[in-house]
């Protein structure tokens, strides 16, 4: 397959304005003739299908659960990244775009940035519009902070809970378009496969998880906005019920997945406590902006922190990278925090922990300073941990938040499937090998804002429309294999829950295709993989029945599909013989311990095609031209 | 630690529903109350039975998908947290737990532990929204919030729509609720135009969605885990009030 990213010519700052206005329009008059899908109701979802219904078309708006506002977006805690400069620190659009390719390590799409960066400026302005509380000052103006990777503070924000202010906004804005009819919301839907009539993207069918019926509908386009696939790990700081099904399934119908590989760990999250253990729980990078991080300078010191002096503390970030210290990018902290570990100066029970400490801050701004910034989120620690962050230093750990990889898009956000467009995290366009904090927010909204809107009018114009039944046979084709597949998975009444199986296959994705990935390790999980999947197919135990709530039946069909997609991760891991970014192969760093990149051989994006259930997936490269930055060892020193 | 259940069953909107017995065995302190429940779960599914239904998802406290009455109270012991949020160290070896779904007119059981809660979608969808169309807005600090301004919005904002509010209140009301999405946009300048329609409507919509009334018990700022103020309750009976005249 010939992968066109579409990039339009031109000088890069002039790109997007040029594309705009060379896209095709659809009269307002004829606008509610199209009927288009939105899959997920995240800020990626939400902001599109309101968005769009403002425009006129005629919108259907589907989520698993059973309001937009339970999205996972919900739990993002820091901020938003915008270059408005309002700090007068010396940002700018270009700041960010350039900030955003080296974090990425080099291996994002020059002009998909350079439009992110370019449009991030509006989401804030139309935030505040919708009536997002954003910090502000005692004049009224917006707040800003700093995060990761980036000198300047331009994160906006609202306390530690800012992904959930943001949603609830895009949520408003469909309710707006749900109020007036333009939009309609099918709660409690989950996607399960995609169809394809004549080429195109023509409909979903999805499974109603309160009646279990499996259900057809058809559209003139499909937009995903699904999320992204950090579950394949069992324990993640994804929601529950976050799944890469939707993504996986159009992926089988002919999409290609960008950069499998490409998944970032988090570092600072709370320690795993034993094997009960469900999901873990993030604290927002913004924490690192006065919270300093530390191990004991001899190894297996098991003083209380407080007993240990100042002088024999290893603040090993502010030593070995004084210009950015504690605020270095999220790969680069977690791949030091588990080195630190692994070499034996890890803290608390099970050693597999560092401190985070607030002591200096408190003592600089006071306590009530701390609480005003932090407040939240050091509750929410000493819920979990019933220890108190204002007495004793946090303990943290790396965890499994994000993934950069996704389905392959184009510029216009569209995948291989044409009529298939793809937001925010489910796709694999903007982050590179590594996302820098607060810029998923800032990518969600984005795409459905500002991007999609166009780019789906320009191809709705630029395209004939046959019309197509929900009772036509590509359909009833894709409702008779869904209905197979579960009536497969409820007949096999084996021995293991699906949880159970989660949970080992998720430890083989995290020991062997997580962190710290070998050849030696990958080919084993290659080998690890398909065994367990098969042992699923045979042994896995699934009780009631398809037609009512089901939640095991729901959690089984998403197991089965990260069983297929962390065999693809792992392969693309091994494929990618460098490492960048949050793709650490131990084989390949410099003498430092840092990601060492090889461009002469891997500047591409790997896009996988699937070639059936026997089938090798089959490697499409896009080349990757940086025209204005040149790539270089990142360097936060 | 070693517990009794006594949990709400219920297959279907149209079923009676019962208490039925569980022992969860072998829970440690650190299990948060979801994750003993998933234990359970896991034995009653190897012993083929159908498995606990609830509604979870972030288990961090902020998605507002989980929720139960825990012996009584809604979210369980504990201030400020929602279900998810609930660590077994709260409870001691041998305790006997009793486990019940929100229960209000508004919010029917759809199984088990899980309810429907889009009464609360409909009343956000009547007017729970400033009229922002997406593009051609000023810039954002063209809109001046002072801080203290900016603070008691978000305060409001911090709703996660789980509906302890309407669980804990002997009437279910559903004030607090509302009164946090009007109290938001009517201390916000943005939020000015529509002022008057937008708590007429959501007002009308939470009595159409047979919501009960309040009687100012206090019940839903007790157990709301966001600590929303029911000072907002007040805002939205002054806001209801000016828009008649």
């Amino acid at each position: 397959m010939t992968l066109n990213s579409k990039i339009p010519d031109g000088p890069l700052e002039k790109k997007w304005s040029t594309h705009k206005f060379n896209m095709k329009l659809v009269n307002p008059a004829n606008r509610r003739k199209y009927k288009i899908i939105v899959v997920g109701t995240g800020l990626a979802g939400s902001s599109v299908a309101a968005t769009l219904g403002e425009l006129g078309y005629n919108v259907h708006a589907f989520s698993y659960h059973e309001s937009p506002r339970r999205a996972h977006s919900i739990a993002a805690q820091g901020g938003i990244n915008a270059p408005k400069n309002y700090s007068n620190d010396g940002d700018s659009v270009y700041r960010l775009f350039y900030d955003t390719i080296k974090g990425g390590d080099y291996r994002a799409r020059e002009a998909n940035v350079y439009r992110l960066a370019e449009v991030s400026g509006s989401i804030i302005d139309q935030c505040v519009a919708q009536g997002v509380p954003f910090a502000r000052d005692y004049a009224g103006y917006l707040d800003n902070r700093s995060f990761g990777g980036a000198q300047v503070a331009r994160t906006f924000y609202a306390r530690g809970q800012t992904g959930q202010q943001l949603l609830l906004g895009a949520y408003s804005a469909l309710n707006r378009q749900l109020d007036n009819g333009n939009v309609k919301f099918y709660e409690r839907r989950e996607m399960l496969d995609l169809v394809v009539v004549d080429g195109k993207a023509r409909g979903i069918v999805a499974r109603n998880l309160v009646t279990g019926k499996i259900e057809s509908y058809s559209a003139d386009a499909v937009v995903l906005a699904t999320g992204g696939y950090g579950n394949v790990f069992f324990l993640s700081t994804n929601a529950k019920a976050s799944n890469a099904t939707a993504a996986w399934r159009a992926h089988k119908k002919g999409a290609l997945f960008g950069n499998p590989c490409f998944t970032q760990i988090h570092p600072t999250c709370i320690p795993v406590t034993g094997d009960h253990q469900s999901k873990l729980t993030l604290m927002s990078e913004s924490l690192r902006n006065d919270g300093r991080v530390w191990v004991p300078k001899k190894k297996g010191d098991d003083r209380k922190p407080k007993d240990i002096p100042e002088n024999e503390r290893d603040y090993y970030l502010e030593r070995l990278y004084p210009s950015f210290g504690n605020l270095v990018p999220r790969d680069v902290a977690s791949r030091r925090a588990k080195e630190m570990c692994d070499n034996g100066y890890g803290v608390g029970a099970s050693k597999m922990a560092v401190y985070l400490d607030f002591a200096d801050a408190i003592k600089r701004l006071g306590k009530d300073a701390v609480f005003q910034k932090y407040g939240n989120l050091l509750d929410m620690y000493k819920q979990i941990t019933g220890e108190d962050p204002y007495q004793v230093p946090m303990r943290i750990y790396p965890a499994v938040h994000y993934t950069m990889g996704g389905l392959w898009v184009d510029y216009n956000l569209m995948s291989t499937v044409p009529g298939l467009f793809v937001l925010g995290e489910a796709n694999f366009s903007d982050h590179g090998a590594n996302r820098l904090g607060a810029s998923a927010l800032m990518q969600g909204l984005a795409d459905g804002y500002f991007i999609a809107p166009y780019t789906i009018s320009d191809y709705l114009a630029s395209n004939k429309f046959a019309p197509v039944k929900e009772d036509a046979a590509p359909f009833k084709d894709a409702e008779n294999a869904v209905t197979a597949s579960i009536n497969t998975l409820l007949s096999i009444d084996g021995t293991t829950t699906v949880d159970e199986f989660h949970r080992e296959f998720g430890k083989v994705m995290w020991d062997y295709v997580g962190m710290g990935r070998t050849k030696a390790g990958l080919q084993k999980a290659l080998k690890l993989i398909p065994e367990i999947r098969e042992r699923f197919w045979k042994q896995v135990k699934i009780t009631g029945n398809a037609h009512d709530i089901n939640t095991e039946l729901e959690k089984a069909q998403r197991v089965a599909d990260f069983m297929e997609l962390g065999e693809l991760m792992a392969i693309d891991a091994l494929h990618r013989e460098e490492s960048c970014g949050g793709h650490f192969r131990e084989e390949y760093q410099t003498e430092e311990g840092e990601a060492k990149r090889n461009d002469r051989k891997f500047a591409y994006v790997a896009a996988w095609e699937y070639t059936g259930k026997s089938g090798k997936p089959k490697l499409n490269k896009e080349e990757l031209k940086f025209e204005e930055v040149h790539p270089s060892q990142r360097s936060y020193k | 630690m070693k517990l009794t259940l006594k949990v709400w069953r219920q297959k279907d909107a149209n079923d009676e529903g019962r208490f039925v017995e569980y022992t969860a065995k072998d829970i440690s302190p650190d299990m948060s109350f979801l994750e003993m429940l998933d234990i359970v779960n896991i034995d009653l599914v190897k012993k083929g039975e159908t498995p606990i239904v609830f509604d979870h998802d972030c288990r961090e406290g902020i998605c507002g998908s989980c929720g139960m009455m825990i012996n009584g109270r809604a979210h369980g012991p504990g201030r400020g947290i929602a279900t998810c949020q609930l660590h077994m160290r709260s409870f001691s070896d041998g305790d006997e737990i009793m486990i019940e779904p929100w229960r209000a007119a508004a919010f029917p059981v759809l199984k088990d532990l899980m309810v429907d809660r889009t009464a609360f979608d409909r009343i956000m969808r009547s007017g729970g929204y400033t009229s922002a169309k997406t593009g051609g807005i000023p810039d954002g600090n063209a809109i001046l919030v002072p801080k203290p301004v900016a603070d008691e919005a978000f305060d409001a904002a911090a709703c996660i729509g789980c509906g302890a509010c309407v669980a804990a209140c002997p009437n279910s009301s559903a004030m607090l609720f509302v009164a946090a999405k009007v109290s938001q946009l009517a201390v916000l300048p943005q939020g000015q135009a529509e002022r008057e329609t937008r708590v007429t409507r959501m007002v009308a919509q939470m009595d159409e969605e047979k919501f009960g009334s309040c009687s100012n018990t206090y019940a839903c700022e007790a157990e709301c885990p966001k600590g929303i103020s029911v000072t907002h309750i007040a805002r939205l009976n002054r806001e209801f009030i000016a828009a008649q005249f």
